[in-house]
């Protein structure tokens, strides 16, 4: 009963804020409402009894990638209501992608109640769901982990690699080079005398 | 209390008048206590000052807190013209909110926590990240120039020592090979050779490697919490010779509270969990002969005493600049801490956990 009411709660919130990230007109409230859908996700995730992959969500999507996406569209100087003018002329093409992922639902929906036999990890009730997590992601699915932890890699060297240049002439703090003076290397004692400069 | 808080066998509506009656002990009790830490606060600065510091309103100064938050109270709301209303108003709310959100899975004696949840750690980080919305978001609603920069310093700031406290946390968590807070806390038992910022496991001699690993990422999760918090030296949000007060600027009245009490309450979590992380909770340093005080004392001690170093620390060190702070955090903490958890990862796979 409660699981149920709050089942149709979020998932209700969850699509009504969706349907205003893509409706509302300033860009900062979308990515609000796109904030409020993924919380909503994580709630159906907690219902689930996925409180691990909820609060992975929480963590991952809100609390880094949607600061990131704020950042940037808080930035942007862009004439919002210049660029909603000839909206329309993507409706095809949003149509094709709406049909596109409609067939994927209804697929993955056909499959799920086919009646074939998944491949599932058992619900063991006795262990969390961190130790099951762990379980069949370090072992059955070892390599793949490794290999997304290996293109994420090379996804951050590549971001490095195209935005890290050094230009020459810049000053620059560098930290060892200012720790390792010492009176000797940076004084320079001078007799001077009266009525002449330090010059020459 | 104890026995109350864990049993499920009531009805919802019976578990939902215990859990509300929870929370707002929870939330008075910190409230209270955020007006003792303000004036701490205070009265620490200035003793470091030699000056008196607050002592007109009350014997010693002691009623000062409750006067500034009437008088905040009482004055007038004042909303600048251009701003996001609703978002406006919204972030100072935010902000508080998710301060005190986090406080649901602290455990601050045996059983007294709200919910006692298998992946507290991870709540808590997933909250403490959600925290700064509340600021980024004000910063931009304002509609003016500092507030922003502000906003988006600490959201860079704060993004970038999440990573390497969630870093620290991971070596606590290999240690004692759970995520909740109240097993790391019982992990910890039985004197401050036990804590993990003292940790010198005679019971399994290959962890005394870990002790100099665990004190240096005892003395980098407070740094990081000085930073996460906001507090100087890191106090660059709100840097006032540079950006007047960063992200709080337009804000007057009720919501300029908020975020001020938004910020103490995240100082005292902080400080909490650095108390569960680090330094065994509600456990006593030495267990003869202390039976008869009770753990919470312990607990409340340690947070004080650590509240005490962020508050000699805001009087002692000077700013850091924006440069340096980032340098510090990618270059130094997030390097360090994937060594150290290369290091504890080691010995925990070939030597066992913590409990021999």
């Amino acid at each position: 009963m409660l699981v149920t009411i709050s089942f149709y709660l979020l998932a209700f919130v969850a699509i009504a804020s969706a349907m205003m990230v893509v409706v509302s007109r300033n860009p900062v409230h979308s990515v609000m409402f796109l904030i409020v859908t993924f919380i909503s996700a994580a709630g159906l995730f907690i219902l689930m009894g996925a409180e691990f992959i909820a609060l992975l969500l929480v963590m991952v999507y809100v609390g880094a990638v949607a600061v990131l996406f704020l950042f940037v569209v808080m930035m942007l100087d862009v004439d919002f209501v210049e660029l909603k003018q000839g909206f329309l002329q993507y409706l095809p093409f949003g149509f094709v992608l709406a049909l596109i992922l409609l067939a994927e639902m209804i697929m993955v929906g056909a499959a799920y109640f086919s009646g074939e036999s998944k491949k599932m990890v058992k619900f063991d009730s006795e262990k969390s769901n961190l130790e099951r997590f762990g379980e069949v992601l370090y072992t059955e699915y070892a390599f793949f982990f490794e290999a997304a932890g290996l293109v994420l890699l090379v996804a951050m060297i590549g971001a490095i690699v195209l935005t890290l240049r050094e230009r020459e002439g810049v000053k620059k703090q560098d930290v060892s080079k200012q720790i390792a003076r010492t009176p000797e290397t940076a004084i320079e004692m001078v007799d001077l005398e009266s009525g002449k400069g330090v010059g020459s | 209390m104890a026995n109350l808080i864990l049993s499920s066998e009531f009805s919802p509506l019976m578990w939902f008048l215990i859990k509300f009656a929870q929370v707002g002990l929870f939330v008075g009790v910190l409230s209270i206590l955020v007006a003792a830490l303000v004036l701490a606060d205070r009265k620490i600065w200035a003793a470091v000052h030699m000056r008196r510091g607050p002592n007109v309103v009350g014997a010693f100064g002691l009623l000062q807190t409750i006067a500034d938050a009437l008088k905040f109270f009482f004055k007038e709301l004042v909303i600048p013209a251009g701003t996001d209303k609703i978002l406006f108003i919204a972030a100072p709310i935010i902000a508080l909110v998710m301060a005190f959100l986090a406080w649901a899975v602290v455990p601050v004696a045996p059983g007294w926590v709200i919910s006692d949840i298998n992946i507290g750690v991870l709540y808590v980080l997933a909250i403490s990240s959600l925290g700064v919305y509340g600021i980024i978001i004000g910063g931009w609603a304002s509609n003016s120039k500092y507030p922003f920069m502000g906003a988006l310093r600490s959201a860079a700031q704060m993004i970038s020592y999440e990573v390497s406290i969630g870093f620290i946390i991971l070596t606590v968590i290999f240690l004692t090979g759970s995520m909740n807070l109240t097993e790391i806390v019982a992990a910890q038992e039985g004197g401050f050779w036990n804590w993990h910022m003292f940790y010198l496991n005679f019971e399994n001699p290959a962890h005394l490697v870990l002790f100099p690993v665990m004190f240096y990422m005892g003395v980098l999760f407070f740094i990081s919490a000085l930073a996460e918090t906001n507090r100087p030296p890191f106090d660059l949000p709100e840097a006032e010779s540079e950006l007047v007060a960063g992200y709080q600027v337009e804000y007057s009245s009720t919501p300029f509270l908020m975020y001020f009490f938004g910020e103490y309450v995240n100082i005292m979590l902080l400080s909490g969990m650095m108390t569960i992380l680090f330094l065994g909770g509600w456990y006593a340093p030495i267990d003869i002969g202390v039976q008869f005080i009770p753990p919470f004392f312990w607990f409340f001690a340690k947070c004080a005493f650590l509240f005490f170093l962020f508050a000699m620390v805001k009087a002692i060190v000077p700013r850091y600049r924006y440069d340096q702070l980032m340098r510090l955090g990618w270059k130094v903490f997030l390097p360090t801490a994937l060594i150290a958890i290369m290091i504890v990862a080691t010995v925990v796979t070939f030597f066992g956990t913590g409990a021999a």
